[in-house]
């Protein structure tokens, strides 16, 4: 039962073998491009690797480097197969390799659509990353004397005003840890003496965010301390005050930034993953359709292509039957024969 | 006694207007760099419109602009008419044109030379300008409920921390002026009152900065108001603390960003001066040649190329003597028979008049 059996006169095979050339160098652009995109995003992810807590989403990117580069390999090769196509001298040398690189191919472009899917569904994956890499940014504000953490005041303070964010959900987590390091505390001050008793773990804890927070568009300068306190400043309420610091946290801001940044290369790469996939099917067409020619005399003839000679199941089957075996999944028992059976799964 | 005299085998007319038609191509393109490095010029300067006092910089982008168009449509001729050099019938009527294109081509190498020579000599006026336009954006700081000046606020917050500079020279011009509100100051308070009668105009002045000059390197949070008490903080000098603030001022951050990008785009503008230059030589020596070829009897012979037929003085007396020649032209004309007897007299008289201007070289 031949899937999508097609006739192909001599005509219309010529045109199939210019049509594709032109289509797998369009192809091999875009297999370059989706390179370049894999590595964007891996530098984006990275600029911000301080404030993430693992790495699993560098899988997005990954693969579509992974995919760019094989994907160069496959149009290289469907190009120099239909230059040869039409020649009946030097079309059969490609006999032997055309089966593995037919799955070779379908492998990489399936694995080109996973990668689109896994940007979207890794959103959750990046979110909880960038609430721990941020919690931590927050809590080690302070020790800019600490070998490993100096840093993270810079990173955070440049942070939230690059991306106009506060804090991680928003700025009261400001509250909730002590960010002024005890070298820049005179605990001789009655102040900071009752503060840090009005809590359990003896925290100089403030109603109050870094200057980072605050946002330039406000018409009044910047209140950053005592927020809660509305006597503490003329004319200032704490429950309307809109625009004196930025409210949205910054792991909202970073995650719609890096989605944002993914549906975008996710739409560029499914064009891509079509325009791959109609080069096989278009180079299968041509294969199927070229060896019903050879060996003929007349080489003008009509002939028929198809997709795949048996139905889906049984080719799939005999492309995974050499693979299972390899891995010796399957016991080889056959009649008349002894073979020493692998490791038997039952 | 030719100035620069050459021979040119017909091979090698071929391959100088082959040269040729390579190059002035190339020079297109050169063109064309020169026209979006003025447009970039000029976005970077308008994107910075606020701070600045007076558009006198603007000359720089817009005659790079210029003479990029210019230059685009210059060398498309050029390569026009080296396409039509070696056919004999088509090039003669490139003559009078070709002087033309000589003078304009010359014109765009000094452009280009004033354009590299201003963009030195307008720092001074560009530090003027910045500082007139800061000292006014620090002035107005507060006056976010004033139409005309409400974002001022904003855009010198963006600024102060996108080039990591506060101030106008330095952070100690925010203590000379008002930058808080009077609608976000409490007159019954005492703090408030002692202030305002510590100065003759009646002004809020506090010994301190706005958020945007904090600097996030500093190992402490950020100190902004009573920067001048050391014993307002703890743990603070206000002498020894470098890196609680930006130090550097606006005005110099500004100035160094603008002639550092017109100091590099230097190099690229002195090389695309050189290539004019070697266009129009190259275009004068082919016109020379296929014009010496053409009146040769065998037109494949050699033929001799040169810039100027004469040596330089020669030259530059028959030019002064041509100009003088058409002036006395343009100023009468005794030849004419239209004026009729009663102006024959006056044109008598004001052809004597032409006879004596001295046309001494």
């Amino acid at each position: 039962m031949v899937v999508m059996k097609m006739k192909f006169p001599f005509q219309k095979r010529v045109k199939l073998a210019q049509g594709l050339w032109l289509l797998s160098w369009c192809a091999t652009v875009a297999g370059a491009t989706t390179f370049t995109l894999g590595c964007l995003l891996k530098t984006e992810l990275r600029r911000r690797a301080e404030v993430m807590d693992n790495t699993d989403i560098h899988i997005v990117p990954n693969t579509l480097m992974i995919v760019g580069l094989a994907s160069l390999g496959i149009n290289y090769f469907a190009s120099k197969i239909c230059q040869d196509a039409l020649d009946a001298g030097r079309f059969p040398r490609w006999k032997n390799f055309l089966k593995p690189y037919f799955a070779v191919s379908c492998f990489f472009t399936v694995l080109m659509l996973l990668a689109v899917i896994m940007s979207y569904a890794m959103k959750g994956s990046l979110e909880s990353s960038l609430k721990a890499g941020l919690r931590n940014g927050i809590r080690f504000y302070k020790d800019t004397d600490t070998p490993g953490r100096c840093f993270q005041k810079q990173n955070i303070d440049r942070l939230q005003m690059e991306f106009q964010c506060c804090g991680n959900n928003d700025f009261r987590d400001w509250f909730e840890v002590q960010w002024i390091s005890n070298r820049y505390l005179d605990f001789s001050s009655k102040e900071v003496k009752d503060r840090i008793k009005s809590n359990v773990d003896g925290r100089y804890l403030v109603d109050g965010v870094p200057f980072s927070c605050c946002n330039p568009r406000s018409p009044r300068p910047c209140i950053q301390y005592r927020l809660t306190n509305n006597s503490a400043h003329y004319n200032y309420d704490y429950q309307t005050e809109e625009l004196n610091i930025y409210l949205r946290g910054c792991r909202e801001a970073l995650v719609n930034y890096y989605m944002g940044l993914m549906n975008t290369i996710g739409a560029g790469v499914l064009s891509v993953f079509l325009l791959q996939a109609s080069v096989l099917v278009s180079l299968r067409f041509l294969q199927t359709a070229m060896e019903a020619v050879a060996g003929k005399e007349n080489t003008e003839i009509e002939t028929e292509g198809y997709l795949l000679e048996k139905g889906v199941k049984e080719t799939m089957m005999e492309y995974l039957n050499p693979v299972l075996t390899f891995l010796l999944l399957k016991n080889q028992v056959q009649e008349g024969e002894e073979t020493t059976p692998g490791p038997a799964t039952t | 006694m030719a100035l620069l005299k050459m021979k040119f085998s017909q091979q090698r007319r071929v391959r100088l207007a082959q040269g040729l038609w390579l190059l002035s191509w190339l020079a297109v393109m050169c063109g064309a760099f020169i026209f979006s490095l003025g447009v970039y010029l000029k976005i970077e300067l308008l994107r910075r419109d606020e701070v600045m006092d007076n558009t006198e910089i603007h000359v720089v982008p817009n005659l790079l602009m210029m003479v990029g168009l210019a230059s685009i449509g210059a060398n498309w001729v050029a390569s026009r008419v080296c396409q039509d050099s070696l056919d004999a019938s088509r090039f003669p009527r490139w003559n009078v044109l070709l002087l033309a294109w000589y003078a304009v081509a010359a014109l765009l190498c000094c452009l280009l030379l004033a354009v590299v020579v201003l963009s030195y000599a307008l720092q001074g006026r560009l530090e003027e300008s910045l500082k007139v336009g800061l000292r006014n954006g620090i002035r107005f700081y507060k006056d976010t409920d004033i139409p005309g000046r409400c974002f001022q606020k904003e855009t010198i917050d963006h600024l102060q921390m996108e080039f990591r500079c506060c101030g106008n020279n330095n952070f100690k011009d925010w203590f000379e002026i008002q930058w808080v509100s009077n609608r976000y100051l409490d007159f019954t308070s005492q703090e408030v009152k002692d202030r305002i009668r510590s100065n003759v105009d009646g002004r809020y002045l506090l010994d301190g900065v706005p958020f945007s000059c904090c600097n996030p390197a500093s190992p402490r949070p950020c100190l902004q108001n009573h920067l001048t008490d050391s014993r307002a903080h703890y743990n603070y000098e206000y002498q020894s603390e470098e890196l609680n603030l930006y130090s550097r001022g606006c005005r110099q951050a500004l100035t160094d960003y603008y002639m550092g990008l017109m100091n590099s785009t230097g190099p690229g503008v002195l090389s695309v001066i050189l290539i004019q230059l070697s266009v129009l030589l190259s275009m004068r020596y082919l016109q020379t040649a296929v014009e010496g070829a053409m009146a040769l009897e065998a037109p494949e012979g050699e033929s001799e190329g040169y810039i100027l037929e004469k040596g330089v003085k020669e030259t530059y007396a028959d030019i002064k003597a041509k100009v003088l020649d058409l002036l006395k032209f343009a100023q009468v004309d005794p030849a004419s028979e239209a004026t009729g007897a009663g102006e024959g007299e006056k044109a008598a008289e004001a052809s004597e008049k032409a006879a004596t201007p001295p046309p001494a070289s």
